[in-house]
């Protein structure tokens, strides 16, 4: 049964490969927020803080906020990616995630090869994964494109198989960033039969956006994310406003 | 569909298990070899798409190396061509196997960045990757050992086959190696250059082109040398001298201490990594 369960959670994102001395001096002076320094001198963004929430089977969440505000960081810690400095995160259901379009994608291999070598990453026998790639060629829709090589593809090509590819695996809880709303409406109407069908089998959908109407269409419920701290969270007429 | 992706987890910043996650980690890793052999396969056939020879590229250019270099050290060492030149082909595709296998350790982590950044995915699936890749060239480069002795007409006997332990010393090297400098080369950039000129130093100081002979007296300090002890585990028994005692405890010693410390690392740092690449 699916079901996400944060309480306390926080992810602090350490700098690194740039000038951490000058931005450390320039941190004395203001008083930030969101960038400080940790128990070991490090300059860290505290991209989430003390998040606590319960997301139930059959929801579907919206995580509004502007750009920077932890929508995205908060997706890869529920996928399993970050780990939190502090409090705990429970996740129950197998995940699908669709945070970064080109993510996993061998722009060498053809659109099969990598429906393929993704059903692999998901820990399928390469027979599984085969079938599977019958499957998601006949959702992409990609036509002869299915056997170029991605990096011939379009951006919204590549959202299509994308899209087409996490979908199959039919996960039970699935992340999305709002980057795959780049195809065109056709393949959006279609994206959204399939998404319902996903959702009616009683799952969870967490999805980034700053597209209001996708969210009053989609969504259950929305979190409001500002800064790392929820402001927020409610029924999408209780966050939004009625439409 | 049967997956065995993560169906549930929890992680509690209170009770980070570092050393129970490293070894599920290493577990699953290994549970999951096949992936790692298709992507390892997959690099090989990207690195040489549309090339018309393709990995035999590998064979042919450690070819040209070992007859250049051959005939002219041969020469400057006043050895004889049909001595020297089975020694050479031996020493230089050993070290061929061992140098890049440690340059290519480096990119890890960080060649595999947008999986680690999308999915949740053991490490040690890109360590074993980096194993398999360096075991498909080496398998390009090899048999040009069997060549030259066929051409020069050394038989090494049977004692050659000892050459197999030494063989999987190389591959736990590898792949502990790969699992530590790939982790490293993610959070300090500055690595891999200071590697590639380790590399380069160490192809000089170690016995390749020149013989242990050569250096009279200093010979015995020889196996202090890592590469040397690893090398010469290999080395002795295709050339049907066998490696002495000494050899073989140095080579199993240091291939211990890169285990224990790329372990202890990996299970230090595990969690880290996401945020390093």
């Amino acid at each position: 049964m699916a079901r996400i369960e944060a309480e306390g959670l926080a992810i602090e994102y350490p700098l690194y490969h740039h000038n951490a001395r000058s931005l450390k001096r320039r941190l004395m002076g203001a008083t930030p927020r969101r960038l400080k320094e940790d128990p070991s001198h490090r300059v860290v963004v505290a991209a989430l803080r003390n998040l606590t929430f319960t997301i139930e089977r059959g929801e579907r969440v919206a995580l509004i906020g502007p750009n920077g505000a932890g929508k995205s960081t908060l997706l890869r810690t529920v996928a399993g990616i970050y780990e939190p400095v502090a409090g705990r995160l429970r996740v129950e259901g197998e995940i699908g995630s669709l945070i970064d379009p080109g993510a996993g994608m061998e722009a060498l291999a053809t659109g099969r090869e990598n429906i393929v070598l993704r059903g692999l990453y998901r820990g399928m026998s390469e027979a599984e994964a085969e079938a599977m790639a019958e499957e998601v060629v006949a959702f992409a829709d990609l036509g002869e494109f299915i056997d170029v090589q991605i990096r011939g593809y379009s951006a919204g090509m590549q959202v299509r198989l994308a899209f087409a590819l996490a979908t199959a695996m039919m996960p039970e809880i699935l992340l999305m960033d709002e980057w795959f709303l780049a195809g065109d409406a056709e393949f959006m109407a279609r994206a959204e039969e399939r998404l319902k069908q996903l959702v009616t089998g009683a799952d969870i959908l967490m999805l980034a956006t700053h597209d209001m109407a996708v969210v009053r269409r989609w969504c259950t419920r929305a979190i409001r994310i500002e800064g790392g701290v929820i402001l927020q969270d409610g029924t999408v007429d209780e966050v939004l406003g009625p439409a | 569909m049967a997956t065995s992706s993560p169906r549930s987890f929890e992680h509690d910043a209170a009770r980070p298990e570092r050393g129970a996650r490293a070894r599920a980690d290493l577990l699953e890793g290994f549970q999951r070899w096949r992936l790692a052999w298709v992507l390892a396969r997959t690099d090989i056939t990207h690195r040489y798409r549309g090339s018309v020879l393709g990995p035999l590229w590998v064979t042919i250019s450690t070819a040209v190396m070992l007859i250049s270099l051959g005939f002219l050290y041969a020469k400057l060492f006043q050895i004889e061509v049909g001595v020297y030149l089975p020694w050479l082909a031996v020493s230089l595709i050993i070290w061929a196997m061992i140098g890049q296998a440690v340059t290519e350790a480096c990119a890890t982590i960080t060649s595999a960045e947008g999986v680690v950044r999308q999915m949740p995915l053991p490490y040690s699936v890109h360590a074993l990757r980096t194993v398999f890749r360096n075991a498909v060239v080496a398998a390009h480069n090899l048999p040009l050992i069997v060549v030259v002795f066929l051409i020069f007409g050394v038989s090494p006997g049977w004692g050659a086959l000892w050459a197999i332990p030494g063989l999987i010393l190389l591959a736990i090297n590898v792949f502990w190696g790969s699992l530590l400098l790939g982790l490293l080369c993610a959070r300090f950039r500055d690595i891999p250059p200071i590697v590639a000129s380790v590399m380069q130093i160490a192809f000089f100081l170690t016995p390749v082109i020149w013989k242990p002979e050569l250096i009279e007296g200093a010979q015995v300090y020889l196996p202090l040398n890592p590469f040397f002890a690893v090398m010469e585990t290999m080395r002795g028994p295709i050339m049907g001298t066998g490696a002495s005692a000494t050899v073989w405890i140095a080579a199993i010693v240091y291939t211990g201490i890169v285990w224990a410390v790329s372990q202890a690392f990996f299970t230090r740092f595990r969690n880290r990594v996401a945020f390093w690449v």
